[in-house]
């Protein structure tokens, strides 16, 4: 992964691309499996698929290119929803994630705007 | 609602419904088991109509511009007119040998009529005259002449019970696949290699172990095999002396109750494995055989520091 410094690169430039998220998504699927917090939201899903889902969640926390609208994200946490995701589990989730860039050495700055894109999703993740 | 053309007549699906769904549901017989998109014997012909690409994962690009699909993994759009497959999708073999290797485990022997390429650990699917389909993993080595299965006898199962007849020696079957992703890729030859499996799981381990070692895997190769009591340890005897014949190759046999005897680890073969290896990171993973112990197995050896990208698995799903 190389370092760019150039002001005009996107965040997601900044952290890597699609490398960045090649690299992040082991551990931090690891990390969100251990944690009593968090684990049994992703109990009952195939590993594979949930793979594939936490690399599209990393892609978009990193200011990547997706598809997602907020209706989306809001359909697609409507079940985590109904068994009872709240405030403390996207809180985890966020620390989780940063947790993940820091060990990365990624910049304090850039984990502060992955943190900022997360929280700019919040009340439809939460169907607020 | 589209509808489909079958041998001359058109049947109307109902809103959502496959088109194995809606053939079987108007009395058509169209061999199938697993409805899942992975056995492939569903696989029919669209020779007018649009077919998703969703319907046509895992097909050869050739078939794929036949226009085969798979049945059960297609709802169409608008109306299909199908026929059966052609031959070549579809391999004759003979069935030649049925042993025992345990008390509910078997051993079919099948000699297929024209060359039947795979990758050691990959399964096919076996289609009886009847149209009763059902998926096995490969145990022998493509540059052995006959196929070799490892068949787990299933109280009143179809397929299984019937294989184990003196009369089903010499019957024909046919042979679709091979299929699936669980297999020895050569590179990275240092690697340590960790297999496990319960039961008939041990039909592609076995193959993968063999087919490492041919191909000069140097890294360690771990085999661990777990059977509900010691008897259901079949083939242990030759993993035992592989084992002391090849100085990188280990096999541990597991049993979940029962006493200890000889070399046999007495509990869950995920937690043995998990004693025995605490961390693994940089391994490469292979699990199979009970969808079950599969998933759990793959979440340890995912945690204990496997790559996801290096771990292969096939579940046993059983057939619907
Ligand atoms: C990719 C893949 C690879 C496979 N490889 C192998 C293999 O190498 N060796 C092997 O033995 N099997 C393997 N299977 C399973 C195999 O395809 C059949 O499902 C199995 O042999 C049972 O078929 P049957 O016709 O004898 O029983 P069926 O007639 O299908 O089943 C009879 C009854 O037993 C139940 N049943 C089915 N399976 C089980 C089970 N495991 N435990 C308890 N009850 C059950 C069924 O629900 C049904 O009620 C594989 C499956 C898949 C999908
Ligand atoms: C921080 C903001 C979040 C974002 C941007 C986000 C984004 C996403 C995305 C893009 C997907 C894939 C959707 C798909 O393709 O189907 C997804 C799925 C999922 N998310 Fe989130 N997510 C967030 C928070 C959370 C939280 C807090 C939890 C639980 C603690 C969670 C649990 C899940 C689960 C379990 C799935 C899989 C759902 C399924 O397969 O049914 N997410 N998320």
């Amino acid at each position: 992964m190389h370092i760019m410094s150039t002001s005009n690169a996107t965040l997601f430039e900044q952290l890597g691309g699609q490398a960045a998220v090649e690299a992040a998504v082991d551990n931090f699927y690891r990390k969100v499996l251990v944690d009593e917090r968090v684990a049994h939201f992703f109990d009952d899903v195939d590993m594979d698929r949930q793979r594939g889902k936490q690399k599209a969640f990393l892609t978009m926390a990193f200011g990547g290119p997706h598809n997602y609208s907020g209706k989306d994200m809001r359909t697609g946490h409507a079940r985590l929803v109904a068994m009872g995701l709240n405030d403390s589990h996207f809180d985890a989730i966020v620390e989780l994630l940063g947790g993940t860039l820091k060990e990365m050495g990624v910049a304090d700055e850039l984990i502060g705007q992955v943190a900022a894109i997360a929280e700019s999703t919040r009340a439809d993740v939460l169907g607020k | 609602m589209p509808s489909v053309t079958w041998a001359g007549r058109s049947h109307q699906l109902a809103a959502g419904e496959t088109v194995l769904d809606g053939l079987l549901r108007n009395g058509i017989e169209i061999a199938h088991a697993c409805k899942a998109g992975s056995c492939g014997s569903c696989m029919l012909r669209a020779v007018a109509g649009e077919i998703a690409a969703r319907a046509q994962v895992g097909l050869k690009d050739s078939w794929k511009t036949r226009g085969y699909f798979l049945s059960c993994m297609c709802v169409p759009e608008a109306s299909l007119e199908l026929a059966e497959v052609g031959a070549e999708a579809r391999i004759p073999a003979q069935i030649t040998a049925v042993d025992h290797l345990s008390d509910d485990v078997l051993r079919i022997r099948l000699l297929p009529e024209r060359a039947f390429e795979f990758r050691a650990g990959q399964y096919l699917t076996l289609i009886r005259d009847s149209g009763l389909a059902r998926s096995y993993s490969l145990a022998s080595l493509p540059n052995e002449r006959e196929l070799e299965l490892h068949v787990r006898l299933i109280p009143h199962g179809r397929m299984s019970t019937w294989l184990n007849q003196p009369e089903t020696i010499g019957s024909n079957v046919q042979l679709q696949g091979p299929s699936g992703e669980c297999f020895y890729v050569p590179g990275r030859e240092e690697q340590p290699l960790l297999l496990a499996g319960a039961g008939t799981g041990l039909a592609p381990l076995w193959g993968i172990v063999h087919d490492a070692l041919q191909q000069g895997h140097t890294g360690p190769i771990h085999l661990f095999h777990g059977a509900l009591r010691p008897g259901g340890l079949y083939l242990r005897e030759q993993l035992e002396a592989l084992a002391a014949s090849r100085s990188h190759f280990s096999y541990t046999p597991t049993v979940l109750n029962g006493p200890e005897e000889g070399r046999i680890s007495v509990g869950a073969i995920d937690s043995i494995i998990g004693t025995t290896y605490p961390k693994l990171v940089g391994w490469r993973g292979f699990v199979c055989g009970d969808p079950t112990l599969v998933r759990s197995l793959k979440r340890k050896l995912f945690l204990a520091g496997i790559a996801m990208g290096d771990i292969y698995s096939d579940a046993f799903l059983p057939s619907v």
